[in-house]
This record gives structure tokens, sequence and C-alpha cells, in this order.
């Protein structure tokens, strides 16, 4: 201590208080950011300078082939044809009705538009953050919003007869759903199961009503073998979606179960479909549903492949929650079992919704993964969205290379537009979320 | 302590919802011969323990001696294999029914707190109440509120846990298991986890909470608690209760060897 060099004095009070300053030049302004984030290094120099070479090597001929040299109108394709045209908007524009709803019947087509509006409505109002009313958004969605939209699209009456279905297709299977599906909602958005039941039974009845008094609406029937384009994507992937992630968590929680029935059934549908490519699924859904049941009852061909392309996604749906339900600790359980919570309620209150927010990332990963996997449902002959850009392009009026391209891009277009707006959304609620809960 | 203070001007529930339900049974917690396995691991060999309304027991004992498990073996978080245990005249069995109701009775605190991440404070607190005792939210909130106030933390009742100190965590959790009227209380290292200057505050909550007339049973080393508060303090050692006394014949005059071997140890 006493060897101890002073350089300054050891007491020091402040007198006045320092002035705020603006930051030197170089900190701030578009010159040092282009200097900080493009030019920091040598090494980065470089490769900022080729990026810029490959830019203005591949950027102008692509901003040409898409806006510039192409065309926007036309009748038909010989302007399309013509040496140094680009893209060919005017053929997209003439088949975007087929595009959107395939061999729809045209002037039917107000009912896909109905359909699609609303449920658009819906999804982005139950998905919209701090929306009032979210919940009843989703309760409509799931549970009105389907049967009123099978009635719609196809004409038929959504519950063919009062009480029991006497014939049709899958009619008990449909009445076996929604009240499954009203029941389990209830169950979600109010605490009592009377509630559930009660709305249930309502909903039970509501719908058999409904369905006798459809017809006196008189809309034609629009068989779905005339159903395409986008709005069966759309319809595929929402199926798919909505119904991976349910069962992709009961199959998680049965891999996870104490009973080594349920375990071992979920192990087995789990690794059984996915050590089997899609197509393969769709293919056996296609072929193998119908023989399962009795003919009156064979499946719809439309609501096989729904059922392939769900499954499939649900398995791999499956792992990924099983992933989030492994990251919960142990003195979680112990927690909500000591406070008498039953396991059902442990899951849905405190493992799962923990769980769930864990594994976004996944979840929105499968569901883009199914997104575009749904073109395959073209295999079992489906007329799905690229099928339908396939089928446009063989049309004489419209034949040439750069017409066949633009389909194929606007397409692109597409896929990406949904796919990208889907991963948008997820990291904006992985950050909603990590902002309200963590430290 | 304020009487049930009602400081928000908000609607009173019934009184008797705030305080702990009485115990049926004189016997609180009755253990005959308890025995565990772990595979082929022995951890609990011939538990006898009888715990009377109203007692504190105080239970230690070097790391490993299965005291964790005795005390999860009285909500059934682990399941003996041998033996009777009876909680409030009910014994416990396989059947499933019975442990939800023992378990609403028998409140909980853990070491590491075991709070819910994703709920609030409150909802932390109002959570059993709403799905277990299927009370209006309302009321649940108010005897949340009571309980936090009783904690000495009703300032905090929006934070998420992860936003809290651990000795306000663990006090929550404290409240969290009270607001369901336990006839029981068991406590398992409740401070271990916990900076010297939290364990205080956490004591004391304990304190005020023994001096109430709560059943506890409590697994700890704060052997400053133990003299001041337990009735009498259990030693175990490899699965067995090796001594019980009284605090004072137990810290001044221990008897079996390993007795004062680990006082030695640990009062130094
Ligand atoms: N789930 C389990 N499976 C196998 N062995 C276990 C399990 N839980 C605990 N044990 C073992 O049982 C013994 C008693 O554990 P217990 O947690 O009851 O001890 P403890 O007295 O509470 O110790 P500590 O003071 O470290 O908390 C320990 O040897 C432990 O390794
Ligand atoms: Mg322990």
């Amino acid at each position: 201590m006493s060897d101890a060099i002073r350089t300054s004095t050891p007491i020091f009070v402040r007198e006045s208080m320092t002035a705020d300053r603006a930051p030197p030049v170089s900190n701030a302004g578009p010159a040092a950011w282009i200097r900080d984030n493009l030019f920091p290094t040598p090494l980065s120099s470089v490769i900022t300078l080729l990026a810029l070479l490959f830019l203005a090597w591949a950027l102008p001929p692509l901003v040409r082939w898409l806006f510039i040299d192409a065309i926007w109108s036309a009748p038909n394709g010989d302007l399309c044809r013509a040496p140094g045209a680009g893209a060919c908007w005017a053929y997209v524009w003439q088949k975007l009705g087929f595009f959107m709803y395939g061999s729809y019947p045209r002037e039917e087509v107000w009912r896909v538009n109905l359909v699609l509006l609303s449920g658009a409505a819906l999804v982005v109002w139950m998905l919209w953050p701090d929306a009032r009313g979210r919940g009843g958004a989703a309760l409509a969605f799931f549970t009105v919003y389907p049967v009123l939209a099978f009635g719609i699209l196809t004409g038929s009456a959504p519950f063919p007869t009062r009480w029991l279905p006497t014939s049709g297709t899958g009619q008990l299977l449909w009445a076996f759903l929604y009240v499954v599906l009203i029941a389990g909602a209830g169950t979600l958005f109010y605490t009592g199961r009377l509630t559930a039941l009660a709305m249930a039974m309502i909903g039970f009845v509501a719908w058999a009503e409904i369905g006798a008094w459809w017809p006196t609406l008189g809309l034609s029937h629009v068989g779905t073998n005339l159903w395409g384009g986008i709005f069966v994507s759309l319809l595929v992937a929402t199926v798919g979606i909505v119904f991976s992630l349910p069962i992709g968590i009961v199959l998680a929680l049965g891999r996870r179960s104490q009973m080594p029935i349920v375990r071992f059934l979920s192990v087995l549908l789990i690794e059984f479909v996915r050590g089997v490519p899609l197509i393969t699924v769709l293919v056996m859904a296609n072929t193998m549903l119908p023989l399962f049941v009795p003919q009156d009852w064979s499946p719809d061909r439309l609501l096989r492949p729904l059922i392939g392309v769900a499954l499939f996604s649900a398995v791999y749906m499956a792992e990924v929650v099983r992933g989030g339900l492994q990251a919960i600790p142990k003195g979680q359980y112990e927690g909500a079992m000591a406070v008498g919570l039953s396991w059902w309620q442990m899951m849905q209150l405190i493992v799962l919704p923990q769980a769930l927010v864990t594994v976004i990332p996944g979840i929105v990963n499968s569901f883009i993964a199914l997104f575009k996997d749904t073109t395959l449902v073209a295999i079992v002959g489906i007329f799905d969205f690229l099928k339908a850009v396939e089928t446009a392009r063989l049309d004489p009026v419209w034949a040439g290379p750069s017409i066949s391209t633009s389909g194929y891009v606007f397409a692109a277009f597409f896929y990406f537009v949904f796919c990208f707006g889907m991963s948008r959304y997820s990291l904006m609620m992985e950050r909603r979320h990590a902002a309200g809960r963590k430290r | 302590m304020p009487p049930a203070a009602n400081d928000k001007g908000v609607a009173m529930v019934a009184p008797e919802l705030l305080k702990p339900a009485p115990l049926t049974s004189p016997v609180a917690v009755e253990m005959t011969k308890v025995n565990k396995w772990y595979g082929n691991f022995h951890v609990l060999r011939d538990v006898d323990l009888e715990v009377a309304r109203g007692e504190k027991i105080v239970i230690c004992g070097p790391s490993g001696s299965g005291k964790s498990t005795l005390i999860r073996c009285i909500n059934r978080l682990e399941e003996h294999q041998e033996g009777r245990i009876v909680v409030d005249g009910v014994e416990l069995t396989d059947d499933l029914g019975r442990i939800d109701e023992i378990r609403r009775d028998v409140g909980m605190v853990f070491q590491h707190f075991n709070l819910f991440p994703h709920l609030t404070i409150l909802e932390n607190c109002t959570l059993a109440l709403i799905w277990v005792r299927r009370m209006p939210k309302r009321d649940a909130d108010e005897i949340a509120m009571h309980y936090l106030r009783r904690v000495r933390i009703p300032e905090q009742a929006d934070k998420y846990p992860g936003q809290l100190s651990g000795g306000q965590q663990q006090r929550v959790a404290i409240a969290r298991a009270l607001c369901m009227s336990p006839k029981i209380m068991l406590f398992d290292e409740p401070t271990s986890a916990l900076d010297p200057e939290m364990v205080k505050e956490v004591l004391e909550t304990m304190e005020r909470l023994a001096s109430d007339g709560m059943t506890m049973l409590v697994v700890t080393h704060e052997m400053g608690f133990a003299r001041q508060v337990a009735d009498r303090v259990i030693f175990m050692d490899r699965g067995e209760i090796v001594e019980m006394n009284d605090p004072e014949s137990f810290f001044t005059n221990p008897r079996h060897e390993r007795t004062k071997l680990f006082l030695g140890q640990i009062l130094r």
C-alpha cells in the first residue's frame, strides 16, 4: 500500500455536470454506415464488390425480362412469342380465373370467392395480435366456417338429413367429427365440461336443422372433380395445417405416455408414416382408404389426399412437439401436480403452452413444408394450382417458351408470398413471447 | 399483521376461504413401516412417523439420505411400495381420485420454486383455484391477492416469475400453495437455492405461517429456524430415521453417533 505511486489526487468532487454532445461524425450518417457494414475489413470489401458485380450482371436482364420487355396485355400469344419479348403477364391475366378456380363453373365462382374471403377475414382476425374476440373468431373458423364452406362450395347440404344421416359420403363421419370438434373447442374456451357438452348438443341440432333447410337455397351441385387451382391448394394447405397440429400434439403426448399400448401405437404410426415418402402416403390414401369403409361411404376423391396430407404432416409435427415437451423441466410437472391439477389440466395449462412456444420455429417450418408439399396432390389427380399452371401452358393459343416460364414465375411468386408471410408472422410471435415472458 | 386488509376497496370473499381448512383428524400424517425403492436402491427403510395436527417438524440429514423422497411420498409425487401413509385420515392408495384430493389439501414448496414462467404471479396463484376448486376468477383473484399481501409482495402481482428475485419467487410459491387452503404444508429445502440476504425473508414468512398454526414438514439445514419453530427435529441417514427429538435436546444433546457427526459438520 505505502509503496503505491499516486499519479493523480485521491480526492475528487465533481463541480459541474457535463453537457450532452453530438456523436463524432464518423459514428453516424450513411457514409459511416457504408464503411462499417460494407467495407469494414479488406475481405469484406472484396466480398461486397463481388456481390455488387453479381447484382450488376444479374439484375438488369431480370428487371428487363420481368417488367420492361414484359407483355402486359395481349389477345393471344403472338406478341409474347415475338423475339425479344419478356414475361407474358397478359397470359397470366388471361388464365387467372383458371389458376384460381380450376374448372369450377365460371358463373358459380362467387361461391368460392365468398368462402375464400370470409376464411381470410377469419384467419386474419384470429391471428391478429391483441384483436378483440380472437377466441370467437377461432371458434367460428374451426366449427361453423368449415360446415358452411362445405355447403356453399359443393351446393349440397352440409348435413343432408335431420338427425341421422342415411346414406351418402361419410355423413356419420361428418357428424362425429363436428361433435368432437365443437366439444373440444368448447372445452378449450370455457372451463366447464357441461358447457362444452351443451354446446356440442346445440351444434349438432343446429347443423341438422341447417342441413334440412339448405336445399331451399337452390345452389347447384358442383362436384369436387371440378374444383381446382389456387383455391384447392389453399384448401389442402389449410386442412393440413388445421389438423396436423392437434393430431401431432396427441401423437407426441401418446409417444411420451406411461401407458405402453398408447406409446406403442403412437410410435408405430409416427415411424411408419415418417418412413415413407409423401407420394406413397397419398397413393395409399387414394387406393386403400376406400377399401376400409363400405362402398356407400367411400371418401370423396378430394377427401382422401386431405387425410393423407394431414396425417403426413401430423407425424412430423408430433416430433417437433415432442422436442418442445422434452424441454419442459420436471419441476413444472411437479409444481402442477402439487397444486392438484389433473393430468389433462397440467398438459393444457402448464406443459403445452410452454412447449409449443419454444418450438414455434419448428412448427412454422413444418407448416411451410406442408404448404409446398400440397403440390404433390396432383399425383393422385387433384387439380391444384401448379397442375393448373401446367395444364394452361398446353393451350395452343398461348404456347411459347417465355409464356410457360411466366406461369411458373407467377406460381413461384404465389408460394413465396405465403411461405414468407408465415415465416414473418412466426418471427413476430416469437418476439412477442420473448418480450413478455423472459427476464 | 392487519386483518384481511381490504385496501383496494374490492368486495371481500367469505373469510373462511382465507383460512387453512381445519384437519379432520388429530393425526395429520401417519406413516407406518414405509419402504421405497428406486429400482434396486432402497431409499426409505421402515419409516415410522406420526405428525400431529399443528405440529411443525424439521427434517435434516446428509445429501441423498432420502429427505426429499420422504416428504414427496406424502403428496404422492413419489409412490411408496410398502407400508401405510395416511394423510388426514385418508390412506394413500392407487385410487387416482383420492390422490388429487390429497394434493389439494397438501401444499408443497420446492427448492427451485417451480413457478410457471408463462403465467403472471397472480395467475400462478389463481390457476388451481380456478381449475381445481372451480372458483370464479374474481374470487380467485381476491384470495390470491390476500396471500400475496401476506407474503408481502402484492405489488408484484402482474409481473412474470422471471422478473422477480429468488426470495420473492419463493414467497410467491408459498402464496401459491396457501391459496388452496392446505391443511398441511411441505417444504423441500425452500431456502437452499437462495442468496443469503434472501433466506431471511423466506424464513420470516415461514415463521409467520407456523405461528398461525399450520401443520408443517420442513426439510432444511437452517438450524436457527429449527430451534425456533420446530416441535420436533428428525435426523435421517441412508433412508432411515436415525434420531428424533425436541430441538433443544436434539441440538444440545444428540445421542446417535451419526447425528453428532452431522451436527458437528454443519454447526462447526
Ligand atoms: N428418480 C430417482 N431415481 C433413482 N434414484 C433416485 C431418484 N430420486 C432420488 N434418487 C436417489 O435417492 C436418494 C435419496 O434422494 P433424495 O432426493 O430423497 O435425497 P435428499 O435427502 O433429499 O438429498 P438432498 O439433500 O441432496 O436433496 C439419493 O441417493 C438419490 O440419488
Ligand atoms: Mg432433497
